[in-house]
């Protein structure tokens, strides 16, 4: 379950990497604001759930692609590290800024639609789990379609491997990043949302760590490899179950960034992905 | 025994074969040539000489030494330097900061010692200095001492790397494509240079795609094509080799006369 | 004579800015020890702070529970964090650039959520009644004792192989430089001052509390060495001050903004990455124009030149300044 909202925030991480090379450390922040956009429309703006998604992705899909235009592209010909500190004041700056305008208390965010709890083969669930479920696996299948069948899916796949012969191709690099950023940002705001009704917890902070995991599955699976990401998330979402039975919950975190260093060290191009040779 | 064995050197990357068993020898103070079409395998050749790519078959010996398993940086202690096809100099480092790093496997300060300097850290620091001022009037670039590395023309930038090559005082120098973009008089100033080098004892290796100048500076010559090696030997030789000919389809060989 | 020396200067200066100044030089040391990693090796370092509560939860530990005295628990410290550094380094040495930051991030957060869990550490309630034996005489030799020795390290063999390494990795190796040694070495003096640093701090305080060592701490450090410049240890110096003063004037003058702070220096570091990706201050070399313009004002633009890179003229074997016979 959580597995599949980490597969979510994971391939966003990996869309973006696999174009840019970038680790787009705002992502969680990304998931955040999606997760208040969708409260927001639910309960201020009482539009139906559906209608809620949708817009709640899309608006945060352009603040997405905001912060690439802002942060990022500017940056394209500078160091890695330059970047990396742009990402992380990024994120910084959304999340403060959600703080300065939501302020820190936690808001429920609870379901415009009756939740009933259910039993299948001895799982306790319920219908908002089984939905959420099945929206992951409903948009993982769509991306994968996306990537593999149609000409955007080709563009990003280009400019991931070699932008400069990509734009010498005729592809538009910066509307096709730009697209990315869209994409990935519209699933992290779906998994905000999910979330939020699942854990009935909207706040300013709740994209930091979610955020970090997110980034941990997508490692795990491949960084830059599709697939990858979404069986990252799983894993890394029993892998969590798994260490708070064993351990205790107060752990829990540490497990993921356990995993990650263990990932990082022995298997850097993850379960996966492919091992790239620097070229000299 | 000679300088450098390269014995059925091959590279594999996951099924492709960059390099594929070559061998061949280079003698002490001479200067040999590694040409071949783009791709043949020479910069890999190069990669694995130094210890930047690991061979995946075959050996590489120096001065009796076996590099395969070696680090970069403990090849450079034996006495191997090398220039990059692609520039890679500190950018951000003056042009004389940039040959005393070269050096820096011939100074022996540790971190202690870079500290709290003594006199013995102070006195090598001085004489690295000299030394680097020395290297940059070898190859030609007086008075840019203190110029970042960045902002030197092309041509300077390439002579930098073969400064900072030649701070590291190496039997043998490998100089990547060094000729690369450089217009007639700066090639034979390289020329010049190539052999002034040799007058010093050191062994060189070229890779090199201008024609003219490998078959006017070269001693031997060693041909690959798709990562094997087609031809060895003196220019006159490989000029009319058959196997070289077809490998160029004869338009670079001609034109170099 | 410490003790004199404080008491001339609390004879000066108001306990609330004695205060300011004691977190200040205390920043300072983080920052420079920081900036040597990531402004002068390049490699991005997200768990600053897990340096320093390793240093401090140790000194606070030796001194509340062993009874232990001021110097030794200090210098405890920084050992302590040392060996962090090495158990931090030698994995991380294989690491690039972004995944070396996210090691670093992981393991900052490691070390939080451990100093939380643990009971010999207090937990969530933090370890109390450490005794105040931190004084700004202590801090400021501190502090400077950080800067000469970086400032040496710098201009030497061994800090030339680390900007090496920084501007290109592989000509460094291909140099002789065996950059894993190296960098591994980086983050453990980087770590043995932060856990000076550390110790002074618990000893200031008298208070330790797992969440004043989290991630925002690490990136507050990041934004005082990236404004102050990477690769400038003045920088360094002047981002301290400037980004621990700052909040706290903006405290007093203007609430609203202060605690917004974040909202800033996210938005800083953006801006700055943007404008100057040098950081604020350059890099000492860019830094080096007001050397220069000393330098000039000493002997003439001839010796200027010279000390452009912050080194003394050339020696006249080479026929002064930089420049020779044609």
């Amino acid at each position: 379950m959580t597995g599949s909202t980490y597969a979510l925030i994971a391939l966003g991480y990996t869309m973006v990497y696999g174009v840019l090379q970038l680790i787009n450390f705002a992502h969680g922040e990304i998931y955040m604001v999606g997760a208040f956009a969708g409260l927001l429309l639910v309960t201020v703006a009482q539009l139906p759930f559906p209608v809620a998604l949708l817009l709640a992705m899309g608006i945060t899909a352009l603040l997405g692609v905001t912060i690439e235009f802002l942060a990022y592209r500017p940056l394209r010909r500078s160091s890695r590290l330059s970047v990396l500190i742009s990402a992380i004041g990024m994120s910084i700056f959304v999340q403060n800024v959600a703080l300065w305008i939501w302020g820190p208390s936690t808001r429920s965010f609870r379901p415009p639609f009756p939740v009933t709890p259910l039993s299948l083969g001895g799982l306790r669930t319920n219908t908002l789990e089984l939905l959420t479920l099945a929206l992951a696996l409903l948009m993982m299948v769509g991306l994968h379609l996306l990537v593999t069948r149609t000409k955007l899916g080709k563009a990003m796949r280009a400019v991931a491997q070699d932008r400069e012969t990509a734009a010498l191709m005729g592809i538009n690099v910066n509307r096709t990043i730009a697209f990315t950023f869209a994409i990935g940002s519209s699933l992290a705001a779906a998994a905000g949302v999910m979330v939020g009704m699942l854990f009935n917890a909207v706040v300013p902070n709740m994209g930091v760590m979610p955020g970090l995991k997110g980034f941990v599955a997508a490692v795990l699976g491949g960084i830059g490899h599709i697939p990858g990401a979404m069986l990252g998330g799983l894993l890394l979402g029993m892998a969590e179950v798994l260490g708070v039975a064993l351990l205790s919950s107060q752990w829990r975190d540490a497990v993921a960034f356990a995993i990650l260093i263990v990932v990082l060290l022995y298997r850097p191009s993850g379960l996966l992905g492919r091992r790239t040779q620097e070229k000299v | 025994m000679a300088l450098l064995e390269v014995r059925d050197l091959t590279m594999e990357f996951g099924g492709l074969r960059a390099v594929d068993g070559v061998t061949f020898d280079v003698h002490e103070g001479e200067i040999l040539s590694i040409i071949g079409p783009n791709g043949a395998g020479k910069t890999t050749v190069f990669n694995m000489l130094t210890g930047i790519y690991r061979p995946t078959g075959g050996e590489v010996v120096f001065r009796g030494h076996r590099l395969n398993d070696l680090k970069p940086h403990q090849i450079t202690a034996l006495g191997i330097a090398r220039t990059f096809q692609n520039i890679r100099l500190f950018r951000e480092m003056a042009v004389w900061e940039n040959v005393v790093v070269g050096a820096h496997t011939r100074l022996k300060s540790d971190f202690f010692s870079s500290i709290f300097k003594g006199p013995g850290t102070r006195r090598e620091e001085r004489t690295a200095r000299e030394r680097a001022y020395a290297h940059l009037e070898f190859v030609g670039l007086r008075g840019l001492e203190t110029t970042k590395a960045r902002q030197l023309p092309y041509g300077a930038q390439r002579r930098l790397e073969i400064a900072r090559a030649l701070a590291a005082e190496p039997r043998l120098l490998l100089l990547d494509e060094p000729a690369a973009g450089m217009n007639a008089a700066e090639t034979a100033e390289l020329m010049d240079l190539i052999r002034r080098l040799k007058r010093q004892d050191i062994t060189v290796i070229l890779i090199e795609h201008d024609m003219r100048m490998v078959m006017d500076i070269s001693e031997r010559i060693v041909v690959l094509d798709h990562g094997k090696k087609i031809a060895e030997g003196t220019p006159a030789e490989v000029r009319q080799h058959e196997a070289v000919i077809a490998a160029y389809l004869g338009a670079s060989a001609r034109a170099g006369h | 004579m410490l003790d004199w020396a404080d008491g001339l200067l609390r004879g000066f200066i108001n306990p609330y800015y004695y205060g300011i100044l004691v977190t200040i030089g205390i920043n300072i040391i983080l920052a420079l020890s920081l900036n040597l990693v990531t402004g002068f090796t390049g490699q991005l370092h997200l768990g600053h702070a897990a340096f320093m509560a390793i240093g401090a939860y140790t000194a606070g530990l030796l001194a509340t529970k062993a009874g232990v005295s001021f110097a030794p628990a200090v210098l405890a410290a920084g050992l302590a964090a040392a060996v962090a550094g090495v158990i931090v380094g030698l994995p991380t040495l294989r690491l690039r650039g972004d995944y070396l930051a996210i090691a670093t991030l992981g393991f900052g957060e490691i070390v939080r959520i451990t100093l939380l869990n643990l009971d010999i550490t207090g937990g969530p309630f933090g370890l109390r009644g450490i005794p105040r034996q931190t004084n700004l005489p202590i801090v400021i030799l501190a502090a400077l004792f950080t800067f000469l020795v970086l400032r040496s390290l710098v201009h030497s063999r061994m800090g030339r192989a680390l900007i090496a390494i920084r501007e290109d990795e592989v000509a460094a190796q291909t140099m002789g430089i065996d950059t894993a040694r190296l960098k591994v070495a980086s983050f453990t003096l980087a770590a043995f001052f932060a856990g000076i640093a550390g110790a002074l701090f618990a000893y200031w305080f008298r208070y330790l509390n797992p969440s004043s060592f989290g991630f925002m701490v690490s990136i507050e450090l990041l934004a005082m060495v990236v404004f102050g410049g990477l690769g400038n240890l003045l920088g360094s110096v002047v981002g301290a001050g400037v980004m621990t003063y700052l909040p706290e004037f903006l405290r007093t003058v203007a609430p609203a903004i202060a605690e917004r702070r974040l909202v800033f220096y996210g938005a800083l570091l953006v801006i700055v990455m943007i404008l100057r990706p040098n950081g604020l201050l350059g890099t000492s070399s860019e830094q080096g124009w007001l050397e220069i313009w000393l330098a000039r004002r000493r002997s003439g633009p001839q010796a200027a030149r010279g000390v452009a890179t912050g080194e003394t003229p050339p020696p006249a074997s080479t026929g002064g300044a930089g420049r020779g016979p044609a």
